[in-house]
């Protein structure tokens, strides 16, 4: 039979099989995981049956925790069940694992393998998550590459329902989700003839029915509990045989062959490595070529690591073998070895010391010395050149033991030594390396070219690419291999034959050629002609090209996308150069596969769409110049160093290296030993990514603040100073009068961070100012950068200089006055225009040098603390948010604890205190302990009292004193904020977000609302508002949002506030201020516009008006200090709705695209939330106006 | 008994009162009222190709914003198999209105680009459309373009449409025409069957709290009939297609003037939008009480009977009529 290849990556490979053999899917987004579960509700939706016909039930849950208990009751109740997840998401499915493990339930969790937090979150690859497993009972099944996730997520569906033992399929998180290869596709067919419909009615046979009832789950007693878990013994002893079994079904009709343990390599291997996942592959290329070399080497791939069959990897292991070396890509610190590690050398010693194995292959031979070692954790890079290192290691007489390859441990010495240089590519493959802007489409278009290379030529194809951390203007690199062998090599490219820059202004960043091997094509995207592009290249980059004598072209594709139409977006346009270059296809089949492609990409948005690419792949080739290359390097310029020279030792030598993409040269003694990061280090990382930056116009500016209240990058601020420091000013300083009552005689200034900007215009909306002969003509415009990069890099350094008002000066009760408090959380990775970080950035302004952060993981938590740098910043006493993150789900207990312990320490520095009258004086130690913080001036004079305290305290040598000047800055008033999005809020935090403000402690709960889980791409999560398009709610929301803001006002003691500051800013600040000044938990949920909205986040100050004038967001207040004066505690702070919600949805395209895709839907939806909104409305508006004279609380918070 | 009957581009109407192109025609229910109601004929709204086309970029930029650039949200929407993007979604209803509606349904077009006006116009033809209008709606706003350039590339559209579908054509014009009678002469000769006069733009407002200029859509009234009853009046015989009126008929007497300057219906919406569509029916009954009391046997009796070859002072169509009213003050 003809087979299909189809060119996708590892978790669509995965999803497909998946899908096909589920009744029921319970899903929850994590990366790298999310994907199949999107795949899975997108097919749903599109009605696309599972191979018995019916279409499966897909389901969001509110946590993994939840899916696996939905995958529970779903599979206890007689349905085929799969679930998708990873890392943190698979820990908390854990506890459900077990049970459904101990009751011999068949269902398979695919899992994209990814690093558990420890010291930091990481969001690759490693296998420490599934190892985290290995006592559940589940049957751990590894995948090594994306062919082999797509054969075994069938193998193990086919198995679990066999053996009755669940499955736990994975495969390495990014390096195989997210690689594209080119496989050869299971047909309906294939996947039918491997599933026997006898097993299927079997599990439903042993599903709980009240139509033949029993009991499954019961609590049992020390007499028997034990007897019983050993009843399972038999199923896992036999489990091993039933994958083999159907792993040779498999083959007889795919012809593609697993083993439990595949062993590849020289039939007399002395020395053998023992691992799994995609690092097996790379091992095995590796020891194939060795074995050509004519060494004596092999390597074991495990499939099935659990139930780990001694048995069969004796059998795969050579005879011949004196030396194993077992990779594990985890670590557990404090273990006698690694998790593999530690069953290869029981299984050895099991098999030999024991006589269990019945022909005794390593009879009469030296029992092997088997050593361990550590490699790839969070996608560190694996390449053959460390298997090399490996191997050659097992050649020594003593190997290191516990050894760590891939980097350089300088501390306790475990690493190995390998040699980069070493490469086993075949010099068929041809490889490519496309360094683009992340949203230029570069990714996109590499994706289109592996799709064609691989579906439309005989060659075999093979895409990678890597991201940045920062959400805009971060650095794409796309990996692309292609050549007539089946590509195994899951690792980069590090000698390119064609190499691609997208980006001019890469060069003055990054050493790019350096990927270049010898006489490779150059293809450089210049806005500089064929006569002038030389000498505006630095001069490494000149040697590099002469001296590699590279092939190089040039392309303005920025001048063609312009005339086409397609804006910022090069990615056919470069794709064109490719294919026109690279000769993989003749060109003009080349330019219609890529037209085909085009109008399979875009088709569907519109034929103006098509037809705009169309026309820039006609245009191309006319821009496309091949440049005689100079025989010698004339350029004046030289690449930037990363970082500035005044930066401080560990940002040069350490984030400096990270910022430069040369974090993988950084060795162990580096880094601090627990997570421990300095604050406020984006100022020392010039992005310089904006193409247009606010100017002002001192003429017009009525010094409202506004432009800096919503920037959300912290570029544009404002000072209120001496005049005198106009006399240093650098040229083009501007400044007028301020006009500041509680400040008379100073001098105003706006000015604007031009490296740190990202451009979004935001600053321009909210500006209020016009002139009055030209509307048009704002107090704060857009300009071109790079004109007055310099001049305004310059006024930003000497801006900076100027002292920073005095906060006891001015009342922050306003915004106009709120803008002059310095922000100390400033040049985030975050979205340019994002809507979270405006409050983030005002949070630190108000409270910022008191201010403790817990923060749940989501977009908050990765421009927040993303490395390399931290946004969070210090004022010159030294002073400035303290920040951390623990999970997602865990954040409001997380900050619960912060308070907890302040409120400890407070308490025991109150009770230590008395005793030290003597020293202290009566008059200080009653002014701390009687100290009204409720102001600035309030908190500044505690602090004095606080410091002399100290000085005291140090000159005592009593334990007490010791103990009480540790303590001693709880006397300080802190504010502990806990900051997370939705998703955290209204889903997988709720529980503890319900039980901490439950609690009546004095935390504020600030809910950046974006109404989807942003950060992994825009899921549906309980705030998703009725009749908006997400992941997961691919059909449209079909139900209202959670009215989080009501459930917390029942409690009566919770300060709760509903706020968009586009639409109100004065609101939010007061609500702010309140939450703040509120002795017990406060709740603010903030309207936060998205990247996942869709739609120019530079209008996302006018959405946030039409929310609330459509009604779809109420702005309130819910105080309960008001009810103590018999007033009522909600006040609705905007005006009843005057517009259609329609007229605010729709000018965004996750609703608009429901018109698009099922305009009937849409219409039912959209009239559903009009009403909704209206009724919601009706309710607070009664709520708000009921007589109140009732006092429900002390006004603390509820607590005695 | 009087006889409401009438023609209108070749198509026999029960009477002279047609519902315009509006949101009215948006849904099916709204549509089956105004038949209900009586109307004869039913305009779609229009088809815009700048709308098509406007949507079909702001789609693929917003699915495409900041896509495939942070690893753990490679795209931030889900992207559906097939969007009715395009004049699917038009079509589609206007085969539904043919399927539950006995009037005629004539379908309204504005195209941008060559290939839209001759494609959806053939495609609104092969969904059952009784006719077409076609809607030259083009603010002429650079002073490079002189008015025989627009009016020269009208015609050429005009022509591409008529000879690409059979059915019957009419379009529908703005008031800013320097020579309207010379331009309607030369639609007529690219084979156009009828004229409507005229379309109402939408005359954007300042906002002078916030100093910005906002759409505001301010609904006809009777008075606004005035100007096209004056062209129709004129260009009545003159040119040899039907006419139709639109602008301000909201009562049987605005109807019947209409008539009697030449129209071989009278459109409306904003009468619909403001009382509800059960004012078709009060127009009728008032316009066939009417003809009852002045003893008209039909509406054709009428067509025509004011246009200025029919009065006794054709001057009053003209200049003089405008220093008439200047003098009365």
């Amino acid at each position: 039979m003809e087979r299909t290849y189809i060119t996708i990556d590892g978790n669509e490979a995965t999803a497909y099989v998946a899908y096909r053999l589920s009744e029921v899917i319970a899903i929850y987004p994590i990366t790298p995981s999310s994907a199949m579960g999107e795949f899975a509700d997108e097919w749903a939706t599109q009605k696309k049956p599972n191979i018995w016909g019916t279409v499966p039930q897909v389901i969001e849950m509110q946590s993994e925790g939840g899916a696996a208990g939905a995958v529970h009751g779903a599979i206890q109740a007689g349905a085929l069940t799969t679930t998708f997840t990873a890392s943190q998401g698979l820990l908390l499915m854990i506890p459900n694992m077990f049970k459904i493990a101990g009751e011999l339930t068949p269902t398979v969790f695919h899992v994209s393998a990814r690093t558990v937090a420890t010291h930091a979150l990481s969001i690759f690859g490693d296998h420490s998550d599934v190892m985290a497993c290995r006592s559940t009972g589940f049957a751990l099944l590894a995948s090594a590459s994306v062919q082999e996730a797509h054969d075994m997520a069938l193998i193990a569906h086919a198995s679990t329902l066999e053996a009755r033992v669940p499955f736990l399929h994975f495969f390495d998180g990014f390096r195989t989700s997210h690689e594209v290869n080119k496989i050869e596709q299971l047909s309906e067919a294939d996947i039918r003839a491997m599933i026997d419909d006898a097993y299927v009615f079997a599990h439903r046979s042993r599903a709980l029915s009240p139509d033949r009832p029993f009991i499954r789950g019961t609590a049992q007693n020390p007499d028997t509990f034990f007897q019983e878990r050993e009843t399972v013994n038999p199923f896992y002893a036999t489990c091993p045989q039933v994958v083999e079994k159907v792993m040779a079904k498999f083959a007889q009709i795919t012809g593609r062959t697993y083993s439990l343990f595949d062993y590849i390599g020289h039939p007399e291997a002395e020395r053998v490595i023992v691992l799994m996942g995609s690092g097996s592959e790379t091992a095995a290329e590796t020891a194939n070529y060795l074995v050509h070399q004519g060494e004596k080497v092999g390597v074991v791939k495990v499939h099935l690591y659990r139930p780990f069959s001694v048995l069969h990897f004796l059998q795969a292991l050579p005879p011949t073998v004196k030396a194993i070396a077992v990779l594990d890509r985890t670590k557990e610190p404090g273990a006698a070895g690694e998790p593999l590690y530690q069953d290869v050398v029981t299984a050895i010693n099991e098999g030999l010391a024991e006589g269990s194995v019945p022909y005794a292959q390593f009879a009469n031979r030296p029992y092997p010395r088997v050593i361990g070692g550590r490699y790839g954790l969070s996608s560190k890079e694996f390449t053959p050149a460390m298997v090399k290192a490996v191997f050659d290691e097992l050649k020594k007489a003593d190997p290191k033991n516990h050894f760590t390859v891939g980097i350089e441990d300088d501390v306790t010495k475990t690493s190995l030594e390998y040699d980069p240089s070493f490469d086993i590519e075949d010099p068929q493959t041809v490889r490519c390396v496309f360094w683009g802007l992340g949203s230029d489409g570069t990714v996109g278009a590499n994706k289109n070219s592996i799709k064609i290379i691989g579906e439309e030529t005989d060659n075999y194809a093979q895409g990678y690419f890597v991201y940045d951390s920062k959400k805009s203007g971060g650095v794409t690199i796309s990996h692309l291999r292609f050549g007539p062998k089946p590509i195994r090599a899951p690792y980069l490219i590090d000698k390119a034959n064609f190499l691609a820059c997208h980006q001019f202004s890469f060069l003055e960043r990054f050493d790019i050629t350096k990927m270049a091997a010898p006489g490779a094509v150059f293809l450089l995207n210049s806005i500089y002609g064929p006569d002038e592009v030389w000498d505006h290249i630095p001069q490494e980059t000149q040697k590099d090209i002469i001296e590699k004598k590279l092939r190089f072209y040039i392309i303005d594709a920025y001048e063609v996308a312009k005339k086409t139409g397609m804006g910022g977006r090069i990615n056919t346009i470069m794709q064109t150069c490719f294919f026109a270059i690279s000769g993989v296809l003749p060109r003009e089949e080349a330019i219609e596969q890529i037209k085909k492609a085009i109008r399979k990409t875009y088709g569907k948005r519109g034929e103006a769409v098509v037809q705009k690419n169309f026309e820039a792949v006609d245009m191309t080739l006319e821009y496309l110049h091949e440049m005689k290359v100079p025989d010698k390097v004339t350029s004046q310029l030289t690449r930037k160093p990363p970082v500035p020279p005044e930066a401080p030792e560990f940002v040069r030598n350490v984030l400096g290296k990270m910022i430069a993409l040369e974090g993988d040269s950084l060795p162990v003694s580096a880094f601090p030993v627990d997570g421990t990061y300095p604050s406020a280090t984006t100022k020392w990382e010039k992005r310089n990514i904006a193409l247009e930056i606010p100017q002002w116009e001192p003429d017009l500016c009525i010094q409202c603040g506004k432009c800096s209240f919503v920037c959300p990058h912290a570029v544009i601020r404002e000072k209120v100073y001496d005049p005198g420091f106009l006399k240093n000013a650098p040229e083009g300083w501007q400044a007028v009068d301020a006009k500041f009552k509680e400040l008379p005689g100073m001098k105003f200034t706006i000015a604007v961070a031009p490296e740190d900007c990202t451009g979004c215009g935001l600053c321009v909306e909210a500006c209020p100012a016009k002139d009055k002969s030209q509307v048009g003509r704002k107090a704060i415009n857009m300009v071109a950068q790079p004109p007055i990069r310099e001049r305004e890099r310059v006024k930003w350094d000497y801006f900076l200089t100027i002292p920073e008002v005095d906060r006891t000066a001015i009342s922050v009760r306003t915004v106009k006055n709120s803008q002059l408090l310095e922000p100390l959380f400033e040049f985030s990775g975050a979205c340019g225009g994002c809507g979270e970080t405006p409050y983030i950035k005002l949070l630190t302004q108000l409270f910022g040098d008191r201010l403790m952060i817990a923060n749940a993981t989501g977009c908050s938590s990765i421009y927040g603390g993303n490395l390399p740098t931290t946004p969070y910043a210090v004022n010159r006493e030294g002073r400035g948010p303290s920040w951390s993150n623990s999970l997602f789900e865990d954040n409001a207990e997380f900050g619960l604890g912060f308070r907890l312990t302040l409120d400890k320490q407070n308490q025991f520095a109150r009770e230590l205190l008395p005793a030290f009258v003597g020293v202290l004086g009566e008059a200080l130690v009653d002014a701390i302990l009687n100290a009204d913080q409720s102001s600035e001036a309030g908190i500044r004079e505690q602090r004095q009292r606080v410091e002399l305290l100290k000085q005291k305290l140090a000159t005592l040598k009593t334990p007490e004193a010791q103990h009480l000047l540790s303590i001693a800055d709880s006397l300080v008033r802190k504010s502990v904020w806990i900051i997370g999005g939705d998703g955290w809020a209204y889903d997988i935090g709720y529980g503890g977000l319900d039980h901490v403000i439950a609690s009546g402690r004095n935390v504020n709960l600030l809910v950046l609302d974006t109404e989807v889980y942003s950060n992994t791409g825009g899921q549906a999560s309980k705030a998703t508002p009725r009749a908006a398009v997400a992941k997961f709610a691919a059909a449209g929301k079909g139900i209202a949002k959670k009215d989080l803001a009501m459930m917390a006002m029942s409690y009566g003691y919770v300060y709760v506030a509903r706020v968009a500051m586009g639409a109100n800013d004065q609101h939010t600040l007061t609500a702010f201020l309140e939450a703040d000044a509120y002795e017990g938990p406060s709740l603010i949920i903030a309207y936060s516009h998205c990247i996942n909205h869709g739609y120019d986040l530079r209008y996302g100050l006018e959405q946030q008006k039409l929310a609330v004038n459509s009604g779809v967001w109420p702005l309130i207040r819910y105080n309960p200090l008001l009810a103590l004066e018999g007033k009522n505690p909600l006040i609705l702070d905007s005006k009843e709705p005057t517009i259609p919600v329609e007229q605010y949805a729709y000018n965004e395209t996750r609703y608009k695209m429901l018109v698009h895709g099922d305009e009937q839907r849409a219409e039912m939806l959209i009239k559903q939330a009009q009403a909704d909104a209206e009724r919601r409305w009706a309710l607070y508006r009664q709520m708000a106006e009921m007589s109140f004279g009732i006092t429900p609380s002390n006004g603390k918070g509820g607590q005695d | 008994m009087v006889d409401l009957s009438t023609t209108y581009l070749g198509l026999k109407l029960k009477n002279p009162l047609v519902a315009s192109s509006s949101p009215l025609s948006q849904k099916v229910e709204s549509a089956l009222a105004l038949e209900k109601a009586g109307v004869a004929a039913l305009i779609m709204y229009s088809l815009f190709e700048e709308q098509i086309l406007r949507d079909s970029y702001k789609l693929d930029t917003d699915l495409s914003r900041g896509i495939e650039s942070f690893p753990e949200a490679l795209t931030y929407l889900p992207d559906y198999g097939q969007y009715s993007i395009g004049p699917e979604t038009y079509l589609r209803h206007l085969r539904n209105l043919k399927n539950v509606l006995n009037i005629p349904v004539i379908g309204s077009l504005n195209g941008v680009t060559d290939g839209g006006w001759v494609e959806y116009a053939q495609k609104i033809q092969d969904a059952g459309a009784d006719a077409l209008e076609l809607n030259l709606y083009n603010l002429a706003t650079d002073p490079e373009v002189s008015c025989a350039d627009l009016e020269a590339e009208y015609l050429r559209l005009v022509t591409h449409v008529r000879n690409a579908i059979s059915i019957p054509l009419a379009v529908k014009l703005s008031p800013f025409f320097t020579a309207l009678p010379n331009f309607a002469k030369r639609l007529a000769e690219c084979g156009v069957d009828g004229i409507v006069l005229f379309n109402r733009f939408y005359q954007p407002d300042f906002d002078l709290e916030e100093l910005e200029v906002v759409p505001h859509l301010v609904l006809s009234n009777s008075n606004e009939m005035r100007l096209p009853l004056r062209w129709i009046a004129i260009l009545y015989k003159r040119i040899a297609v039907d006419f139709a009126l639109t602008s301000g008929i909201h009562t049987a007497e605005d109807l019947l003037k209409a008539l009697m300057a030449g129209a071989k219906v009278g459109m409306a919406t904003s009468a619909f939008l403001l009382h509800g569509v059960d004012r078709a029916a009060q127009i009728l009954s008032d316009l066939q009480a009417w003809m009852i009391v002045k003893e008209y046997e039909s509406v054709i009796q009428m067509i025509g009977s004011m246009s200025q070859q029919a009065v006794a002072d054709p001057a009053a169509f003209e200049r003089a009529n405008y220093m008439k009213v200047l003098s009365s003050y």
